[in-house]
């Protein structure tokens, strides 16, 4: 199968030119442009400001939020990313079902490494098209190795996948039990839900990315700058919590679609759904009937990084 | 309170004032500061995307001046103890300028956290009972507790102790005894909650090793201190400030031997990891050697490391030590490989390779430089402006007038050259030469 997209590919660079000559050159054009211009955006918010901007400013933690208060804020985020758009976007603060606590398997006997899940998951969670941010990343491994991460390449890029010799590695948020990245949280920005879905308050974050520092599987993304999303290609059917379109300046990770499964009747994740090999399962780890239970009971599971103790509720498999 | 007023008043009058050079170097400190404003102003209008910082490598220069400078605002806690556990008269009379650097360090910190997040609009999120500190779950909330405890805290005995010594009075030993002496628990804290800061993350094997936090102290003692070291020595040089030569070669000497035990735990850590050779030596590997071709850090801590080690053999050796030259030498040395060390040299290894293996190199953008430069300008020019107050006060040059409220200004020059002054004398030679 064809693969979709080297993450690189976007970025054309002469090779000539170092990364580091690149970046200084870019810099320093944009700063003489950039220079007076930007003197103005260092009033917080400014003369100019709305009330939007200040209810925004003011807006307190999503959780210490009244249901009042999350309707008015989910109003307003909906009137403001509608007028962005120009199409009705909507923006749900569905809660967890009760009796449901998600758990994600990967067969990493049936993944090929296509990357069909990565840009499912782009164009269903709103991510930034430039620069790029990807929830999943796939490691291309080396069957004689093992998972060994190492040894790992990300920016595989051959005419047909699987390439001899190697197997593939899809990693995303694992959703921890025990979440280094909500531990380190200096404002509780970032938390775990009952239903097993660590989330992040894109209002409340303030962009420190110790998170990122703390995360062991490089779950988490920063908006380096504003998210390049076009119009066209984004997805107004948005959760507060999950894809709903993110300010620079703040951490995004994957939140299993929270925006999809925690409708009833629910969706599959958009990797899940995307798979055309079935590599990936989804279900309620609270009900033994799920096949994510099946799973963990019938095949032999491992999950990543086990020494760390973070306990994810991402199980990897190996079916046949 | 009038009398606070006045010496308020008249403290302003002592800044405004000042020879030609104290002007030029205002300037020039402005210069720099407006420069790093611009470059600040670009970041907030573009975001973070200006820097090299990314993904792989969440925290780059920023963080990494951010750490080296708590380190040197330890500088005060190797004055304090020995002027005032030891009551040692030679240091006791300059701890308060070693307290004024470790506000000025303090200051650069926060400057140097708040230009790395990515929505400063949002810091009120911090405040408690306002926003939401995580504490005492979080270690950034810890360290955002102890680093302004500690700014107040230096800020407090200083400004209290000049106050005091403005009146011509001793300062009051029921409040100023337990002040001084809670902030040396404070200096120690300001770095174990910053090392601890690295030090509890799992997922950065390289931070991940008990031994961090005694490693940041054994280096604060040094790059601090040495930093003291030359700039008492312009002092006394530019301004009329009497320094002794035994407070500056008792300093030395204990940067003698926080030098033997920051190299000793970093052999130490550097035997463990060789030694076992598991999965994660691969950041050392990289700090120290390169991996898989990528080496950008290599010559910077190999130079770190010839630093160290060399001053550490310049201040054991009394000949080197107590020799003018060889000593600053010493001094720059340590500052400098210091903050390899403990700026680059901790940081990004942290994060090559990325917990998924990945290798980013990263080197700062003109913008992280400009930005940088503009926030250690910013270091001096608060440094400045206390030395400016300071250095009056404690050669009886700004004190309060017979009246007991109207301030009295003796220097509105403030640095100039002084030519045949012997600076550094002890007092046996000054006798000598007053009854000559």
């Amino acid at each position: 199968m064809k693969t979709r997209g080297n993450p690189q590919e976007d970025r054309p660079m002469p090779d000539t030119e170092t990364r580091e000559q690149r970046i200084f050159r870019l810099s320093r054009r944009k700063a003489l442009k950039g220079l007076a211009a930007g003197v103005g955006a260092l009033a917080i918010p400014g003369r100019k400001a709305s009330a939007l901007t200040w209810q925004d400013f003011l807006q307190k933690n999503f959780r210490e939020l009244t249901r009042a208060e999350v309707e008015t804020v989910i109003a307003r985020l909906e009137k403001e990313y509608s007028a962005r758009f120009k199409k009705d976007v909507k923006v749900k603060a569905t809660p967890p079902i009760e009796g449901v606590l998600y758990g994600y398997g990967l067969d990493l006997s049936r993944c090929i490494g296509c990357r069909r899940c990565v840009y499912g998951c782009v164009d269903e969670n709103n991510q930034s098209r430039d620069p790029q941010i990807q929830w999943i990343r796939v490691l291309q491994l080396e069957k004689e190795k093992g998972v060994d991460l190492e040894h790992a390449e990300y920016y595989y890029n051959p005419r047909e996948v699987p390439a001899p010799g190697h197997f593939y590695m899809p990693v995303q948020c694992q959703q921890c039990r025990l979440p280094p990245c909500v531990k380190v949280c200096p404002v509780q920005a970032t938390w775990k839900e009952i239903d097993g879905i660590v989330v992040v308050d894109y209002n409340w974050c303030i962009g420190c990315r110790y998170c990122m520092a703390a995360c062991p599987y490089g779950a988490r993304h920063f908006n380096w700058k504003k998210a390049g999303l076009p119009a066209g290609e984004m997805n107004p059917e948005t959760h507060y919590l999950g894809n709903r379109p993110r300010p620079v300046g703040v951490v995004e990770k994957c939140t299993f679609c929270i925006q999809r499964t925690r409708e009833q009747p629910g969706k599959y994740p958009a990797c899940v759904e995307v798979c055309p090999t079935g590599t990936r399962k989804f279900g309620n780890l609270l009900d033994p009937e799920s096949e994510i239970r099946y799973i963990i009971e019938n095949k032999r599971v491992f999950i990543l990084k086990e020494d760390l103790n973070t306990q994810p509720q991402f199980y990897y498999f190996y079916a046949t | 309170m009038k009398k606070i007023w006045e010496f308020f008043k008249g403290t302003l009058v002592l800044v405004a004032k000042g020879s030609k050079a104290y002007y030029t170097w205002l300037l020039f400190l402005l210069t720099l500061m407006t420069i790093g404003t611009f470059a600040y102003a670009y970041q907030l209008k573009s975001g973070l995307i200006v820097t090299a910082m990314r993904d792989q490598v969440s925290w780059g220069f920023y963080i990494s001046n951010f750490t080296f400078l708590v380190g040197v605002a330890a500088a005060a806690v190797l004055l304090v103890i020995p002027a005032y556990v030891y009551h040692w008269k030679p240091i006791k009379e300059i701890a308060v300028l070693g307290e004024m650097l470790a506000v000025s360090a303090m200051v650069m910190c926060l400057l140097f956290v708040t230009v790395d997040i990515g929505r400063p609009d949002r810091f009120w999120h911090l405040i408690p009972k306002i926003g939401i500190l995580n504490f005492p779950q979080s270690l950034l909330a810890w360290d955002v507790v102890v680093l302004n405890t500690y700014l107040v805290l230096n800020l407090t005995i200083a400004v209290y102790v000049l106050y005091q010594m403005y009146h011509r009075r001793e300062p009051n030993k029921a409040v100023f005894n337990p002040l001084v002496l809670f902030s040396i628990p404070a200096a120690v804290a300001i770095h174990t909650v910053t090392a601890f800061l690295y030090n509890g993350l799992s997922a950065r094997p390289f931070w991940n090793a008990s031994i961090l936090a005694p490693r940041f102290l054994a280096s604060a003692f040094c790059s601090g201190p040495a930093f003291m070291i030359v700039i008492f020595q312009v002092l006394r040089k530019y301004t009329k400030t009497d320094i002794k030569n035994e407070a500056i070669f008792k300093i030395a000497e204990l940067i003698a031997y926080a030098m033997f035990i920051n190299l000793f735990l970093l052999g130490a850590e550097v035997f463990k990891e060789y030694y076992s050779n598991t999965i994660h030596l691969a950041p050392m590997e990289y700090l120290y050697q390169g991996l898989k071709g990528h080496s950008d850090l290599v010559p910077y801590i190999w130079t770190a490391t010839f630093f160290n080690v060399t001053a550490f053999i310049l201040f054991l050796v009394p000949q080197t030590r107590e020799n003018f030259l060889t000593l600053n030498i010493g001094c720059v040395l340590i500052f400098t490989g210091i903050y390899i060390e403990k700026g680059m040299g901790l940081v990004i290894p942290g994060f090559v390779p990325g917990a998924l293996g990945e290798i980013y190199e990263y080197s700062p953008t003109g913008i992280e430089i400009l930005l940088t430069i503009g926030i250690w300008a910013t270091g001096f020019f608060v440094y400045t402006m206390l030395l400016r107050v300071a250095i009056p006060i404690l050669n009886g040059d700004f004190h309060v007038g017979d009246d007991g409220v109207t301030p009295v200004i003796g220097d509105d020059r403030f640095i100039v050259r002084r030519p045949g002054f012997v600076s550094g004398r002890s007092d046996a030679e000054a006798d000598l030469e007053a009854s000559a």
